[in-house]
C-alpha cells in the first residue's frame, strides 16, 4: 500500500464537496440522489480514515503543511494538517458515527420537501467537514476555523425548522453562548501568539516544556481554553444551549449535540494536554466543573419528561464526567468515554428519534408507555444504550466509566469525595436513563387511540444504524479493557504517545471493589426505577425538590434575571438616551445648525446689484490686506 | 517727474470711481464711474512703464518702454467696444422701464 496519509486531505474535502453539491443544486437535486451524495462522500471519507488509522497504528503520521495561510512579518502560519493517534482515532469516530447518521436521517427526514431535504443534507456535510478541520489541524488557528464551523452548522441545524420561533430562539441561543466560549478560546490563541509567535502544537508544546511560559500565562492559556471548551462542551455556566438545541432534527441531536461536536472541548483539551498538565490549578477548575455538572444535568435529567430532553441532560452529565476524567490528569479514559459514548448516546438518539417517528412528532414520555411490543427493534437497541451508558459491565460504558470513577478515586487529598459524588451521579444516570425506558417502552400505551393504531417499527436506514451501534455499544469497550480484568487496555497503548495518562494506578484489588460497588448499586437504582416506573401512570403535579428539578434548577429564569435582563435594560437605556438623545441629536443638532446657517446666509443674496458690489469691493479689501500684511 | 504723484492720483481716481459706483443709482453715472476706475488702472500701467523703462538693460531693446503704452491703446480700443455694449443696455433698459435707476436691476434676483 502507498502511503495513505499523502491523500489525508481528501478526509475533509469529500464532505466539502458533498457540501456544495447539495447547497448548490439544492433546487435540481431529487431527494434519493442528495441522500446518497450526502452520505457517500462521508462513507468515503470513513474508508480513507479506516486506511490512516491503520497506517497511524502502524506508526505513521503526518504534519503537513498546504499552503501559506497568515504570512506577515512575525507571525508564519501555513494551513496545517496533523494526524497522529489522536485526531486519526477522532477522524474514526467522526466519520463513522457520521456515516451512520447520514443514512439515518435519509429515512428520518424523508417527508420533507426535496430542497429542504438537499439543505438538510449539505448542512449535514458541511458540519463534517468542520468538525474534521477541527481535529486535523495542525495549529490553533484551524483548529479555530473548524471550531467556529461546527458552531455555525449547529445553529444553522438548530434553526433547520425556522418556521417556529422558538426553534430559531433555540438556535440563537446555542450561537450565542457558543461565542462567549469561542472568545475565550481566541484571547488564548493571541495570548500563545504573543508569548510565542507561533500557534503550532508541536512548536507550542515543546515551548511548553521548555518552561518558555510562565506560570501565569500556563494558567491564564488554559482557563481561557478551558472557557472555549465549557461553551462548546456544554459545561457549566455554559450548558444550557444544549437543551434547547434539541429543537433540531433528532439525527443532528444524535451527531452534532451528542457524538461529535460537543466533543470537541474535550478533544482541545487532550490535544493540548501538555499545556494543562502544566497548571494545577486549571485541572483543579476542570474538575470541579466537571463534576458540577456532572451531577447537576444528571438531577435535572431525572425530573424531564420529553424524550430529547432527558437524553439532552444526559450528554451534559456525561461531557461532564469527561472533564472530570480530564481534570484529574486521566486523558485517556477521557478519549475512551469520547469514544464509547459516541456509539451509546448516538444509539439512544437515534432510537428516540425513531420513536418520535412512530410517535408522529410525539416528544412528551407521558404521553408513550408500552412501545416494546410495537417497535421491538427500537427498543432493544435503546436497552442496550441504557445499559452500556448505566455501566453495567461487560458493555462498554462499563469500561470507560469505571476507568473515569477509578482515576478519580487514585487523585491524592480529595479523590475519595469526588469518587463518592462521581459514584452517586452515575447511579442517577442509571436511574433516569431506566426511568426513561421503562416510561417508553414498558406498561400500556397512554396517547390517542389514533397514534396507537399508527404505531410501526422505522424503516431499514434507521434500524440498521440502530443495530450497528449497539453492536458497538456492546464491544467498543473492549478496546480499553483494564489490567486489572486482565486486558492490556489497547486504547492507552495506542494513544500512548500523544497522551501520557497522569492517572494514579490503584491497586488491582481496589479496583476490584470499586467495580463490584459501582456494579451493585448500579444495579440497585436500575431495580428501583424499575419497581418505580414499571407501570407508569402519570404522576401528579410535581412538589418541593421534584419541582426544582422540573423547572431544571430555574438556572434558566436566573440567567435571564442575572444576565438577560439588565443587559436588555441596559441596552434599552443606550438606546433611549445615547443613541436618541446623545448621538442622534448631535447628528441632528449639526443637520439643523447647517440648515439655520444657509437660511440666513441665502438672505445675503438680495438681487441688490449695490450689496453685490459693495461686497465685492469688501472682498477686494480683504485680499488686499491678507496680501499686504501675510 | 516722481512716480509718486502718479500713484496719488491713479489712487484717487480709483477711488472716486469705487465710491461712484457704490452711491450712485443712476446707471449712466455708475458706468462713468466704472471707466473712470478703468482708466486709473491705465494711467498707472502707463507711469509704471514709464518709470521701469529707466533700467539699462531695457534701454538695449529697439522698442523700449512702449510695451506698456501700446497695451494701454489696446484697453482703450476694447474698452470703446464695452461702453457701446454697456450703453445699449442701459438704453434697453431705459425703452422698458423709462428709468435708468439702477435698482430696476434688481430685479435679477428673479
Amino acid at each position: 500500500m502507498s502511503n495513505i496519509l499523502e491523500f489525508v486531505w481528501l478526509i475533509p474535502v469529500l464532505p466539502l464537496i458533498g457540501f456544495l453539491i447539495n447547497g448548490l443544486g439544492r433546487n435540481n437535486l431529487s431527494k434519493g440522489l442528495s441522500g446518497i451524495i450526502g452520505s457517500g462522500v462521508v462513507l468515503a471519507s470513513f474508508i480513507i480514515s479506516v486506511l490512516v488509522f491503520v497506517q497511524v497504528k502502524s506508526g505513521g503520521s503526518l504534519d503537513n503543511s498546504y499552503f501559506d495561510f497568515i504570512n506577515i512579518s512575525s507571525l508564519q502560519l501555513g494551513f496545517e494538517f496533523k494526524v497522529d493517534v489522536l485526531s486519526s482515532l477522532f477522524l474514526l469516530i467522526i466519520t463513522g458515527v457520521g456515516f451512520l447518521i447520514h443514512v439515518y436521517s435519509t429515512a428520518y427526514m424523508h417527508d420533507e420537501p426535496a430542497k429542504d431535504f438537499a439543505k438538510y443534507f449539505s448542512y449535514l456535510n458541511l458540519f463534517v467537514f468542520s468538525m474534521l478541520l477541527l481535529v486535523m489541524g495542525g495549529n490553533f488557528v484551524i483548529m479555530f476555523i473548524g471550531w467556529e464551523g461546527v458552531g455555525l452548522c449547529s445553529y444553522l441545524l438548530i434553526g433547520y425548522w425556522y418556521k417556529k420561533e422558538e426553534n430559531t430562539d433555540a438556535a440563537n441561543k446555542a450561537f450565542v453562548m457558543n461565542r462567549i466560549g469561542d472568545l475565550g478560546f481566541l484571547l488564548a490563541v493571541f495570548w500563545i501568539i504573543a508569548k510565542i509567535g507561533s500557534v503550532n502544537y508541536d512548536v507550542v508544546f515543546s515551548a511548553a516544556s521548555l518552561a518558555k511560559f510562565s506560570a501565569t500565562d500556563i494558567t491564564g492559556i488554559t482557563l481561557l481554553l478551558f472557557v472555549g471548551a465549557t461553551g462548546k462542551s456544554a459545561q457549566i455556566p455554559l450548558y444550557t444551549w444544549l437543551p434547547d438545541a434539541m429543537a433540531g432534527p433528532t439525527p443532528v441531536s444524535a451527531l452534532i449535540h451528542a457524538a461529535t461536536m460537543v466533543t470537541a472541548g474535550i478533544y482541545m483539551i487532550a490535544r493540548s494536554n501538555a499545556l494543562f498538565s502544566l497548571s494545577e490549578f486549571t485541572m483543579t477548575v476542570i474538575t470541579i466543573i466537571g463534576l458540577a455538572t456532572a451531577l447537576l444535568a444528571a438531577s435535572i435529567a431525572i425530573r424531564q419528561n420529553d424524550i430529547k430532553k432527558v437524553l439532552a441532560y444526559s450528554t451534559v452529565s456525561q461531557l461532564g464526567f469527561m472533564f472530570l476524567a480530564l481534570g484529574t490528569g486521566n486523558y485517556v479514559a477521557a478519549v475512551f468515554h469520547v469514544l464509547t459514548h459516541a456509539f451509546f448516546k448516538a444509539l439512544m438518539f437515534l432510537g428516540s428519534g425513531s420513536v418520535i417517528h412512530a410517535m408522529g412528532g410525539e416528544q412528551d414520555i407521558r404521553n408513550m408507555g408500552g412501545l416494546h411490543k410495537h417497535m421491538k427493534i427500537t427498543s432493544v437497541t435503546f436497552l442496550i444504550g441504557c445499559l452500556a451508558i448505566s455501566g453495567i459491565p461487560g458493555l462498554s460504558g462499563f469500561f470507560s466509566k469505571d476507568e473515569i470513577l477509578a482515576g478519580a478515586f487514585g487523585v491524592h487529598g480529595y479523590g475519595k469525595v469526588i469518587y463518592a459524588i462521581a459514584l452517586f451521579t452515575a447511579l442517577l444516570t442509571a436511574f433516569y436513563m431506566f426511568r426513561l425506558y421503562f416510561i417508553t417502552f414498558t406498561g400500556k400505551f397512554r396517547g390517542t387511540h389514533e397514534q396507537e393504531h399508527h404505531l410501526h417499527e422505522s424503516p431499514a436506514a434507521m434500524t440498521i444504524p440502530l443495530v450497528i451501534l449497539a453492536v458497538l455499544s456492546i464491544v467498543g469497550g473492549y478496546i480499553g479493557v483494564p489490567e486489572a480484568l486482565g486486558g492490556n487496555h489497547a486504547l492507552a497503548q495506542y494513544l500512548s504517545p500523544v497522551l501520557k495518562s497522569a492517572a494514579h494506578h490503584l491497586e488491582h484489588s481496589t479496583e476490584y471493589i470499586l467495580m463490584a460497588l459501582s456494579t451493585i448499586l448500579v444495579v440497585a437504582a436500575i431495580l428501583f426505577a424499575w419497581m418505580k416506573f414499571k407501570n407508569y401512570q402519570g404522576e401528579g403535579e410535581a412538589t418541593g425538590f421534584g419541582r426544582l428539578l422540573q423547572n431544571k434548577w430555574y438556572v434558566d429564569e436566573i440567567y435571564t434575571a442575572v444576565v438577560t435582563k439588565p443587559l436588555a435594560a441596559l441596552s434599552g437605556l443606550l438606546d433611549r438616551v445615547v443613541e436618541k438623545k446623545g448621538i442622534d441629536g448631535f447628528v441632528n443638532g449639526v443637520g439643523r445648525a447647517v440648515n439655520y446657517g444657509s437660511r440666513q446666509l441665502r438672505l445675503v443674496q438680495n438681487g441688490q446689484v449695490g450689496v453685490y458690489v459693495l461686497l465685492m469691493v469688501i472682498g477686494m479689501l480683504v485680499l488686499f490686506f491678507i496680501q499686504l500684511f501675510a | 517727474m516722481d512716480i509718486k504723484a502718479y500713484l496719488v492720483l491713479s489712487l484717487t481716481l480709483f477711488t472716486i470711481g469705487i465710491i461712484g459706483v457704490l452711491v450712485r443709482r443712476n446707471a449712466i453715472l455708475v458706468f462713468m464711474c466704472i471707466e473712470l476706475m478703468l482708466n486709473a488702472v491705465n494711467l498707472l500701467m502707463v507711469a509704471f512703464s514709464k518709470m521701469h523703462a529707466v533700467s539699462p538693460v531695457m534701454k538695449a531693446s529697439a522698442t523700449y518702454a512702449s510695451d506698456a503704452q501700446i497695451f494701454v491703446f489696446f484697453i482703450m480700443v476694447v474698452a470703446a467696444a464695452e461702453v457701446s455694449v454697456g450703453l445699449a443696455i442701459i438704453v434697453m433698459l431705459y425703452r422698458n422701464t423709462h428709468s435708468v435707476d439702477i435698482n430696476f436691476l434688481n430685479r435679477l434676483k428673479n
